[in-house]
């Protein structure tokens, strides 16, 4: 009941001590304002609730960090590959992520399909240069993952439906990718990604 | 529900106004928890332990669907999930040291709570209900303990599992089928540490919903105090909030320095190295012992080392359940017509120097080796155990006189009660 009158002396600002010296004298800041209208108490308050909150707030980051990869996920994030028996014409299927990679040594007529196309008329507009790595144009390396949802395309494996552009087909939903793996018809918005890797030699790579 | 100069709740806002009418939750929590709930002013800081265990559970439980997000309960990888656990996944040692030593704290605040309840004779009329559903909420945790503590699969979780489901085998008859299907199996295999898991999972929630029960039945007579005398008028409650909700919140944050000094700084001190050992189900370690807060009820089951008409290792399991069943028949056993120890001098004696000091031994002789002297003082000690429940309380209840009480709440904080002076009001004081 003490504690109520506390909230009843707020209307009664003009009783209040004009020391302003609320530290030195803790039972009568309780009781009257200081001159600036923060009391004590409030302050506390104020103190308490913040540290609480930042406390609470800071808890929230292993809460929400222990989802994101662990560090035994993130060691598996390179994959070296050997190119080196990839004849032309053919495709390997490796695996970088838990994802599918598709690996193609282009023949010649795949590349001159590639290179007539009007850049600029593509949905996701990129050369066959940009694609490959210099030195390397007839070493085309995208990830298996048509970039409408998720499922694999088809064509990498002999005999598979390359689709209407000669690349390569997503049966979940009639992706058409060209033969340098770009978007040409169908409801997926980019060309095949194009992972980050490089040539360690003339046959080797190193994805990721 | 509640004593009619509650304050009532009043919404401001549209949206509080909406909700009020359709789903009144904010009127719910205000009743329980806020303005509107009135509480004996005189609380100590022993009545902070119920908003501590609420914590505790709401910690093992956040903390408990995150180790389930990376461990496999499989025989094969399950010791191996936990040290991914630990090395692999981000903050993942945070999370099981704070959940491994969150149930330690868990039950450090239960047996608290209850010590308070036991003292302040809490489970007096008209609040039996309280303890009754308490104490299943008890049972409960040391069922979800147990479980989650053979989840890990290292050698301390197997030989419990094989000892605790030991227990029934010693019932006459149907023993030994029903240890079989309760392990799914003829020793702790995939089978029971699947099933573990599962009901590990399930039972927090069970417990959940026992502490709604628990608080619901709280909320009709409100809480008791340490004088044990009834709220009898306005002056002698404050509103929960903000009352309660700060002290409540200053003793949060005085238990949370403790708990994260051991999380952080001595995270296995109250677990076994045995269980960083995977589980070897061809050999025992020398030194089985359960976690420490069964240690009490373990020292009780050890103490059966005769057979008397029925076996011993009956006995021990008889003894073992019956040490907390008791604690259901208390409304009963306790007979006097004053609550708080306070004024109930040879309660007191035998709650300080009898109850407490044994509880003490039993803990020990629980962590001790099963061998001399330990057994022979655990036979005195759970000896005297039943006694003071089912002998002594209810002997010197009938018997003893209490310490006169003070006529109110407001009397025993402020010296006097104007209502006690001018006889408005006055009831005849409970004796």
């Amino acid at each position: 009941m003490r504690q109520k009158a506390v909230g009843g002396d707020r209307q009664g600002k003009g009783m209040a001590s004009t020391t302003g010296n609320a530290e030195a004298t803790p039972e009568v800041s309780g009781a009257v304002e200081a001159d600036d209208g923060v009391r004590r108490r409030d302050f506390i308050n104020i103190a308490a609730v913040s540290a609480a909150g930042v406390g609470g707030a800071v808890v929230l980051l292993p809460l929400v960090s222990q989802m994101a990869p662990s560090a035994d996920v993130l060691a598996e994030s390179t994959t070296e590959l050997d190119i080196s028996t990839l004849e032309v014409g053919q495709s390997i299927k490796a695996v970088f992520r838990k994802q599918p990679i598709f690996v193609r040594r282009l023949t010649p007529a795949e590349i001159e399909a590639a290179n007539a196309v009007d850049v600029s008329a593509l949905r996701d507009p990129a050369t066959l240069d940009e694609i490959t790595k210099p030195g390397h144009g007839d070493v085309l390396v995208v990830m298996g993952v048509c970039t409408h949802l998720g499922c694999v395309p088809l064509g990498a494996q002999e005999g598979e439906n390359k689709g209407e552009f000669g690349g390569y087909f997503c049966p979940c939903h009639g992706s058409h990718y060209d033969t340098a793996a770009r978007i040409r018809k169908g409801p997926a918005p980019t060309n095949l990604a194009v992972p980050e890797y490089q040539f360690t030699s003339d046959t080797t790579i190193v994805i990721g | 529900m509640s004593f009619p100069w509650a304050k009532e709740y009043t919404p401001q806002t549209g949206l509080t106004k909406f909700l009020d009418e359709k789903l009144p939750l904010p009127r719910l929590v205000y009743n329980a928890v806020g303005a509107g709930y009135p509480v004996p002013r005189n609380l100590s800081y022993f009545w902070n332990f119920g908003v501590l265990a609420g914590f505790f559970l709401v910690l093992q439980i956040v903390t408990g669907v995150v180790l389930a997000m990376h461990y496999a309960a499989n025989t094969q990888v399950a010791f191996a999930s936990v040290e991914h656990l630990m090395r692999d996944v981000n903050w993942g040692w945070l999370m099981r040291y704070t959940h491994a030593n969150g149930a330690s704290f868990f039950f450090v605040v239960i047996y608290i709570h209850i010590f308070r309840g036991l003292f302040y004779a809490s489970y007096k009329p008209p609040r039996e209900m309280i303890w009754l559903i308490g104490v299943v909420i008890f049972l409960l945790m040391m069922a979800t303990a147990f479980m989650g503590y053979v989840l890990p699969w290292g050698q301390m979780s197997f030989w419990g599992a094989q000892v605790i489901t030991g227990l029934f085998e010693a019932i006459p008859l149907v023993g030994p089928p029903l240890k079989t299907w309760l392990l799914g199996g003829f020793a702790p295999d995939n089978a029971a540490l699947n099933r573990f898991f599962s009901l590990h999972y399930l039972l927090p929630f069970v417990i959940a919903g026992c502490v709604i029960l628990h608080i619901w039945a709280l909320h009709i007579p409100g809480s008791s105090n340490p004088t044990g005398v009834e709220v009898k008028d306005q002056s002698d409650t404050l509103p929960f909030h903000p009352y309660y909700t700060a002290k409540d919140g200053f003793g949060l944050g005085v238990a949370l320095l403790v708990f994260m000094t051991f999380v952080f700084f001595l995270p296995n001190m109250l677990g076994h190295p045995d269980n960083y050992i995977e589980a070897n189900p061809l050999s025992t370690p020398a030194h089985i012992v359960p976690e420490w807060y069964f240690y009490p009820f373990y020292a009780i089951l050890r103490a059966f080392t005769f057979d008397f008409i029925l076996p011993a290792k009956l006995w021990g399991v008889l003894a073992m359940f019956s040490a907390i069943l008791v604690w259901f028949f208390l409304p009963w056993l306790d007979k006097g017509p004053v609550r708080s120890g306070h004024y109930r001098p040879l309660f007191r004696k035998f709650f300080w120097f009898g109850l407490i000091p044994v509880m003490a031994v039993l803990f020990y002789c629980g962590g001790a080796p099963a061998e001399e002297p330990y057994v022979m003082i655990s036979q005195i000690a759970t000896a005297y155990y039943f006694l003071h429940f089912l002998v002594i309380l209810p002997i010197i209840s009938s018997i003893e006189r209490p310490d006169p009480l003070p006529f109110s709440i407001t009397e025993a904080v402020l010296g006097s009660d104007k209502k006690a002076v001018l006889g408005e009001n006055a009831e005849p004081v409970a004796t």
